[in-house]
């Protein structure tokens, strides 16, 4: 099969062995779980159960607004196991900006007992419509790391190409690969079905990156013909959406477009494996398998972890090194952020935990100025020209940096990984992107406001002037009754005054 | 010779008729640079600027009888905005109209409200809900945190509140960072 390339992209240790070799570990039930409301990209989800209520594992503990999720940018939480309520409250959850939100905690009760389940039959002979109901009730979301909510993409008309993404790019990361090795039936099963959603896709590619050989081979057994899986090139970013399409198919998908737009939807292996399992078992989204690893911890492994476990809870699992864990990292080195402390929560778009102690952490220089050395444009993966972004991003000139393409960034960190200065470029980016969309937010906020104000003021104008128009028509008919009344006593006394003239005459 | 005149007259005339319907055919609607103005004035309506509301400022600083610096909601990033739009030198916000407050909203304390609907009377954009002798309450979305609604309270129960922080409106911050210093 013919393959592109893309622009740029880095050559990275893996180090992935660490963790790639043993397999899935089903994580043991923690006595608490907490699971925030809002654990995808979109609406957060409304509490349906109080507190002191007893829950199954798989009941609908968060809702979306409405009844019917799948049109909705939204996707149901459940619980994770099985227990009781204990409490509805804003806790620390794990997000660059180390805030709380609201979350239902629950004490377990260590049955894991499952809510009665609705399985599918035979999928074939229910309409994509029915499906994609049935999906979006499951709470799946990519799992890939965005947590973009599944039945959104699969409600894309014409798509004409399935990618299921088994790139798996970035360091550490081996919770595809274990997957994909693992079970291949699943896989493609779920890929079969989400074209079946998608209303009969033309083409089918399962692309795994070609350090994925034990993979690759289980796929391709597994797959027996019926679906292309293709070996791609190891380098990083291909496991990025766009980047991976323009790898298979050529085209390319700016940032202000969706891949659906191009005929072309993109799932990851984990994502089509939970499509599978709702379909099959009528299993919701409850755990999702993770890579735990770094030299913080004596067993760097994969779990399959229910969400709402406590970090703290899943390192004392795979054996907590003797050294102190110096920084936590949640998703991989490259596109991941660091964590405070342990006491987060796993939620759906936690895909890895890399724990290290002092002497795994490479001290990075102190960033000097940016010497134009054009690095940084060489492997820049969309083409930009990440040290005029960096000029404009911290000059605050935001309309510079749109000009320059800002937002076709994937924050990917190539250019910063690339840079002589170290100049931490990444984080300029997204605090540029982070302004224009506050202040593209507050800008239609102004503009609420302003019309609510022209409203209030003609609210105000009309009343005043209703105001007038019946004190004048009070006046009006008053003056008109008084001038009648007038008139009649007129009338009274000119026609006494004729009656004593006639009876004068008389 | 005629038919030089002819010709040029003929020309005069369909450019006349050109022009003619050019000035039907894109009319402008209002006075375009208040509206550029306003467009960039925060719309809190909170009259600090000295005008009552941001239209009215926008049509003053249009007709040249006010600064550019008076806004404080709209802070130096509006100012300069507006420098920019209007080809003005920058001017840095007068001290009284400096403080570059956080967003705020207003609270009511509803145990307090005695429902004199003054505050009602007051919000510029229509943010309380509440009728005579009823608890009054601000749909916090819509409040602008102008603060005119806090003074005219007889009872004092409308507290200014800073927007709290979630995890959905957090920004990335701007990166600090020292840049090492090369020592010969
Ligand atoms: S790699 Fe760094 S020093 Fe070189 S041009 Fe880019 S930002 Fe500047
Ligand atoms: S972080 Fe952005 S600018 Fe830098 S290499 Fe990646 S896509 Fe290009
Ligand atoms: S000071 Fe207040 S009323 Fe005046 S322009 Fe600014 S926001 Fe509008
Ligand atoms: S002004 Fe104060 S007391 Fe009167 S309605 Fe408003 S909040 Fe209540």
């Amino acid at each position: 099969m013919k393959l592109w390339q893309f622009h740029g992209g880095l050559k990275l240790n893996g180090h992935k062995s660490l963790s790639s070799e043993s397999q899935i570990t089903p994580a043991n039930i923690p006595p608490l779980l907490v699971l925030p409301l809002l654990q995808h990209i979109g609406e957060p989800t409304e509490a349906v159960v109080k507190v002191g209520d007893k829950v199954l594992k798989g009941q609908v503990i968060g809702h979306c607004r409405e009844k019917d999720c799948s049109f909705l940018m939204s996707t149901p939480i459940h619980a994770s196991s099985s227990g009781t309520v204990v409490a509805i409250e804003n806790c620390p959850v794990p997000h660059p900006s180390g805030l709380t939100a609201p979350c239902i905690v629950i004490e377990t009760d260590g049955e894991d007992k499952w809510i009665e389940r609705t399985p599918i039959a035979d999928y074939s002979t229910l309409s994509p419509t029915q499906l994609l109901y049935h999906i979006a009730k499951a709470g799946i979301v990519g799992l890939g790391g965005a947590g973009f909510p599944a039945h959104i993409k699969l409600s894309s008309k014409s798509i004409e190409t399935l990618i299921i993404n088994g790139a798996e790019c970035e360091p550490y990361i081996t919770c595809d690969d274990r997957l994909m090795r693992e079970y291949p039936h699943d896989i493609i099963a779920g890929a079969q079905i989400i074209s079946h959603v998608l209303g009969g896709t033309q083409r089918c590619v399962i692309a795994v990156e070609n350090n994925k050989p034990e993979a690759y081979q289980a796929l391709s057994e597994a797959a027996e013909g019926q679906l292309e899986v293709v070996l791609v090139p190891t380098r990083y970013p291909t496991g990025g959406e766009r980047q991976l399409i323009q790898i298979l198919t050529g085209k390319e998908v700016g940032r202000t477009e969706l891949p659906a737009a191009r005929g072309i939807v993109v799932h990851n292996v984990i994502t089509a494996r939970a499509v599978y399992r709702a379909v099959q078992y009528g299993r919701p989204l409850v755990s999702r398998v993770m890579t735990v690893t770094g030299k913080g911890v004596e067993k760097p492994q994969n779990l399959e972890v229910r969400f709402g476990t406590l970090m703290r809870f899943l390192i004392d699992q795979c054996g907590r090194g003797k050294a102190r864990i110096e920084r936590l990292i949640m998703g991989g080195p490259m596109m991941g952020f660091a964590l405070p402390n342990e006491e987060f929560p796993i939620i759906k778009t936690t895909n890895c935990l890399i724990v290290s102690p002092a002497d795994e952490i490479e001290k990075t220089p102190e960033p000097m100025p940016c010497i134009r050395c054009g690095a940084c444009a060489q492997v820049c993966p969309v083409n930009l020209l990440p040290q005029q972004l960096y000029w404009y991003a911290k000059a605050k000139d935001f309309n510079k940096a749109q000009d320059y393409h800002i937002f076709d960034c994937i924050d990917c960190g190539c250019c910063a990984h690339v840079c002589p200065s170290h100049i931490p470029l990444v984080s300029y980016y997204r605090y540029a992107k982070a302004e224009i969309r506050a202040s593209s937010q507050e800008h239609k906020q102004a503009e609420i406001a302003k019309q609510r104000h022209e409203f209030r003021t003609f609210r105000l104008e009309r009343n005043k002037n209703e105001r007038k128009e019946k004190l004048q028509k009070m006046k009006e008919t008053s003056n008109a009754s008084k001038e009648a009344a007038i008139k009649a006593a007129l009338e009274r006394t000119k026609a006494k005054k004729e009656q004593v003239a006639s009876n004068e005459q008389k | 010779m005629m038919t030089a005149i002819a010709l040029l007259a003929g020309l005069a005339l369909i450019f006349g008729l050109l022009l003619g319907y050019a000035s039907v055919r894109f009319k402008v609607e209002g006075d375009p640079v208040v509206d550029q103005i306003d467009a960039i004035l925060p719309q809190q309506q909170c009259g600090k600027c000295g005008y009552p509301g941001c239209r009215p400022y926008a049509e003053a600083i249009a007709n040249g009888e006010a600064e550019i610096n008076l806004c404080p909601p709209g802070g130096e990033a509006g100012m300069l905005a507006l420098a920019n739009l209007l080809d003005r030198e920058p001017k840095q916000l007068s001290v009284e109209h400096s403080v570059e407050p956080a967003k705020m909203v207003a609270v009511i304390e509803e145990k307090i409200c005695i429902g004199c609907t003054l505050c009602i009377q007051a919000c510029p954009v229509d943010a309380i809900l509440g009728g005579p002798k009823l608890m009054h309450t601000v749909i916090a979305k819509e409040c602008t945190g102008c603060e005119l609604c806090v003074a005219p309270c007889p009872v004092d129960c409308i507290k200014m509140i800073p927007v709290p922080q979630a995890v959905t409106t957090w920004k990335w911050p701007y990166p600090i960072y020292k840049l090492s210093v090369i020592t010969e």
